[in-house]
């Protein structure tokens, strides 16, 4: 079987297609992404090229560095536990049951998505300042959102919704039903079947869902500036100290940062591409 | 039993979580009421704001739709070596973010980079303009066409466009008639949601602007300006304008997935 798909798959390169336009629409595009996409990525790998090894350390021993690193990947890590769980609630309530306003619901997990991170971000803070609707409420119990880090993380899980309930959602629609009837049927409690049934079903996309969510919430700037504080070694996330070193025109430092930035973040998109193959692979294996 | 416990406690946290900030808003850009809404959004530096986001807008948009139809029509009806590299290449931008994708312009077209120093003496400068926000605006926004046609494309086939082909018709023939009815829809709202990217981005357009007040701050970077200065009323009432837009495509988009079920591919 593999030797037949490897011929058909060679005797498919070799026939050329009859059809027009390969050479414009393919000229057209290299140099698209030429010119959008390669050239500015070598320029960022060009000048990480010309760091020495005792300069990238000094930039990333900082400790004003450490402690952004360390600010954006605790606040990062809480969002996407949290968005983990309302992801799947949310896929969950959108996927099995019909009530009014469900297309309302399903729509509206877009909205982060669809509203510009600045924007986003003044929202927020109107929201959890002081004077603010949930602000005010927690006021009393002296829980400070806004300007601290846990502002951060509210506007990390804010702004990566989507990607958990999107990335849940379809697996959801998947699931054989009958598999968890058996299991009731078989005295299984609810939370039983949920847990043993239905659950590593859905590793998947929980795995993607909330992998999209953390690497995202890693590179988040627009939303969390506003309501993030700021403070140098506090509440100061890693886009931002990139931002200010450009600002200072030490551009060996922020693209250290930044380069540590995109390396971490395509390891990660790596790592969730291979453990979602997988899981894959061990749940057809048949668990 | 369990039911309405979720469906109630999703409906809740989705209302806290999601809509509360937008209520928040609007809530506060009128708080004073509509004439002073009105003055604040008519304000002429964030006039000027609102124009150059336009504009940005206006040009990204062509090139995003000539783009996305040249590559989706090349990776789909074509099989050529890289063509696997090339749709991973196509994905990286929403890979890779904001402020990290600002820097990489800035580092190579910027004055200080290889291709921006080679430039300058003949007095051609791409960074802190118009050009400089075009061209990261194409950055963010060029995955999103190719990645609603594609799929689209590859689905409906090439046997109506052969067909076409050995009854003569031409290169563009074949694509005006045959292939664009198939792909229309997906186009439409690729072209929606790389055109709501490019009104809003934020982080990378911040990095590129030069941040000249009345010249380079599109509408998302003169909220933040607005408010940095207390003029809280003047960053709300122009975070309206940017929400009602977003408001705007999640409809758009909701109406054509109802009327075209087959496009919307989600992310």
């Amino acid at each position: 079987m593999p030797i037949l798909q490897t011929t058909m798959d060679a005797l498919r390169r070799r026939r050329r297609s009859p059809l027009p336009g390969l050479g414009l629409t393919l000229g057209v595009t290299m140099t698209f992404v030429t010119l959008i996409i390669l050239l500015p990525l070598s320029g960022l790998a060009w000048q990480f090229a010309q760091l020495d090894l005792s300069d990238y350390l000094f930039v990333m021993r900082d400790p004003r560095t450490l402690a952004a690193l360390r600010v954006t990947i605790s606040a990062a890590l809480l969002a996407t536990v949290f968005n983990g769980a309302f992801g799947l609630l949310l896929a969950w309530v959108l996927v099995r049951y019909r009530f009014p306003g469900r297309a309302f619901l399903d729509a509206l997990v877009d909205l982060p998505f669809a509203l510009p991170t600045s924007v986003a971000g003044i929202a927020l803070v109107a929201l959890y300042a002081r004077d603010g609707w949930i602000g005010g409420l927690l006021e009393p119990l002296d829980w400070q959102v806004a300007y601290t880090w846990w502002g951060i993380v509210i506007a990390m899980a804010f702004t990566s919704i989507p990607f958990a309930v999107r990335a849940i959602q379809p697996l959801i629609e998947e699931l054989d039903r009958r598999e968890e009837d058996a299991a009731t049927t078989l005295g299984a409690s609810p939370w039983q079947t949920f847990q043993r049934i239905t659950l590593p079903q859905l590793s998947p996309g929980i795995l993607t869902g909330t992998g999209l969510s953390f690497v995202r919430s890693l590179g988040e700037f627009g939303a969390v500036i506003f309501i993030a504080g700021n403070l140098p070694y506090e509440t100061e996330v890693a886009s931002l100290l990139i931002v200010i070193r450009l600002d200072e025109f030490d551009y060996p430092a922020a693209s250290a940062i930044a380069g540590t930035m995109l390396a971490l973040s395509l390891v990660l998109l790596v790592a969730i591409n291979v453990a979602q193959t997988r899981l894959y692979r061990r749940l057809e294996g048949g668990a | 039993m369990n039911r309405p416990i979720l469906i109630g406690l999703a409906v809740l946290l989705s209302l806290i979580v999601i809509i509360l900030p937008v209520a928040a808003i609007f809530t506060r850009a009128f708080a004073e009421g509509v004439s002073v809404w009105a003055q604040a959004v008519t304000e002429p530096e964030t006039l000027a704001a609102i124009r150059l986001t336009i504009l940005t807008a206006l040009i990204v948009l062509p090139v995003n739709i000539v783009f996305g139809l040249c590559a989706a029509w090349a990776i789909a009806r074509f099989r050529f070596p890289g063509r696997r590299a090339l749709l991973v290449v196509i994905e990286i931008p929403f890979a890779i973010s904001p402020i990290v994708a600002g820097l990489c312009f800035l580092l190579i077209y910027g004055a200080y980079g290889p291709v921006g120093s080679a430039l300058q003496p003949y007095g051609i400068q791409l960074m802190f303009n118009l050009t400089g926000i075009v061209l990261v605006s194409l950055f963010v926004t060029c995955p999103f066409v190719v990645r609603e046609v594609l799929p689209v494309l590859s689905v409906a086939g090439e046997d109506e466009e052969r067909a076409a082909l050995t009854l003569g018709a031409n290169g563009w023939q074949i694509f005006r008639l045959v292939t664009f009815p198939n792909i229309t829809w997906a186009l439409v709202y690729g072209a929606i949601l790389a055109t709501a990217r490019a009104i809003g981005e934020f982080g990378a357009v911040s990095v590129v602007s030069g941040a000249i007040r009345g010249q380079t701050m599109t509408l998302p970077l003169q909220i933040e300006l607005l408010y940095n200065d207390y003029n809280t009323t003047g960053a709300f009432a122009a975070a309206t304008v940017l929400a009602l837009l977003a408001l705007l495509t999640l409809v758009l988009r909701a109406l054509i997935s109802i009327t075209h079920p087959a496009t919307g591919a989600k992310p």
